[in-house]
């Protein structure tokens, strides 16, 4: 009886402690892929581009960097040919759908930048996320800036991708 | 009726004709392109005069034998602007020795914050030929009412951004406006398109 009930304890002890890193890994919001476009010098504003994922329907409230004085969330339309850019309050992160941070659509505006930001540099960027609770969660990514030349999503050199985070 | 050409008409008449097949230029107002817009029969971008990033004055006559392509933008644009000038650059190299008639110009619509020193280290990222040029408000007003391109300010918190026509402009070695490039093509498509302009002129 005892040799057959220890394991079991075991087991359901180790079933138990997956559960709870599961649902760790759950509760956070996905970031993947995320850039930041290098600028020239003098060159007062730039962009930060990735890809979010959350899994309980939340929205994208804000984001912070040091490199920036002011950072905006900006939606790109085009429409005949003509680029808009509108600032927007927040962004709805539907539960498990990646949302797309590229220059064709939604993007991080990094404004006021206090220095150049060189290729290669980390660029530390802290998002701010509201789940339907209104719970905040508070991510913190280096996103690699990368040139200043880069295509954008779908276009870019696919040897600088992290595949391995690609979902 | 038998009126002889004299030899040296002749003569004439034949070299004449075979500088025209030199050149390879072709007068045909109306051009098949297979992603982008004719624009052979618009009269378009014709007097514009703006200065360089080292202050010369620039003209489209000053581009005579190149293939101009104009695209308007600013430099605090984060996404078409450096989209389109990356794809200029790709498209530049996807053709060939042909790709070094091409010259890609950068009009600001941005030249109070747009210094010439920041728009010359700026196009120069993306290809060491492209070029910059700038004017005074009303001669950007002017130079893109010219091209029938569409810009206005708009206020984002204590700054603003610009919202704008992203069309690439190309004209042929003559100076006559030809194709427009929307930005949703890809360097390929633009690459293949502009070897048609090249076929022409």
């Amino acid at each position: 009886m005892i040799s057959f009930c220890a394991p079991r304890i075991k087991q359901l002890a180790l079933g138990l402690s997956l559960l709870g890193m599961a649902w760790q890994v759950s509760a956070q919001t996905e970031v993947n892929d995320a850039w930041v476009r290098a600028t020239v010098a003098g060159q007062p504003s730039s962009g930060a581009f990735m890809t979010l994922k959350a899994d309980t329907d939340s929205k994208l409230l804000s984001v912070q960097s040091p490199v920036a004085k002011l950072v905006q969330i900006h939606q790109s339309s085009m429409k005949d040919d003509v680029m808009s850019m509108q600032q927007v309050d927040s962004v709805a992160l539907p539960a498990g759908k990646a949302v797309s941070f590229d220059p064709h659509g939604y993007h991080i505006m990094l404004m006021n930048l206090t220095a150049q930001i060189k290729e290669g540099d980390s660029v530390p960027l802290t998002l701010t996320v509201e789940n339907a609770k209104g719970e905040k969660e508070t991510i913190k990514v280096d996103a690699p800036a990368r040139a200043l030349g880069t295509m954008g999503h779908g276009n870019m050199d696919h040897s600088k991708m992290d595949h391995s985070k690609m979902q | 009726m038998s009126t002889l050409y004299s030899r040296r008409t002749v003569l004439q008449g034949i070299s004449l004709l075979s500088l025209g097949l030199l050149a390879g230029c072709d007068d045909s107002s109306k051009l098949s392109f297979k992603y982008g817009k004719d624009l052979s029969d618009k009269i378009m971008g014709r007097s514009f005069k703006l200065k360089d990033t080292q202050g010369e004055t620039r003209m489209l006559g000053s581009y005579q034998g190149l293939m101009p392509m104009i695209f308007f933008g600013f430099t605090q644009c984060p996404a078409v602007c450096p989209t389109t000038l990356a794809r200029a650059a790709q498209a530049k190299k996807l053709m060939g020795r042909d790709g070094e008639r091409l010259q890609v110009i950068f009009i600001t619509l941005d030249p109070e914050r747009d210094t010439p020193e920041l728009l010359d280290q700026y196009v120069k990222a993306f290809d060491p030929s492209f070029e910059a040029l700038y004017g005074t408000l009303e001669e950007t007003a002017a130079t893109a009412k010219e091209f029938g391109v569409f810009f206005e300010k708009v206020p984002s918190g204590d700054t603003y951004t610009l919202s704008h026509t992203a069309t690439s402009f190309v004209f042929d070695s003559r100076g006559n406006l030809r194709l427009g490039l929307s930005a949703s093509l890809t360097a390929q498509e633009c690459a293949e398109d502009l070897l048609t302009v090249m076929e022409v002129c």
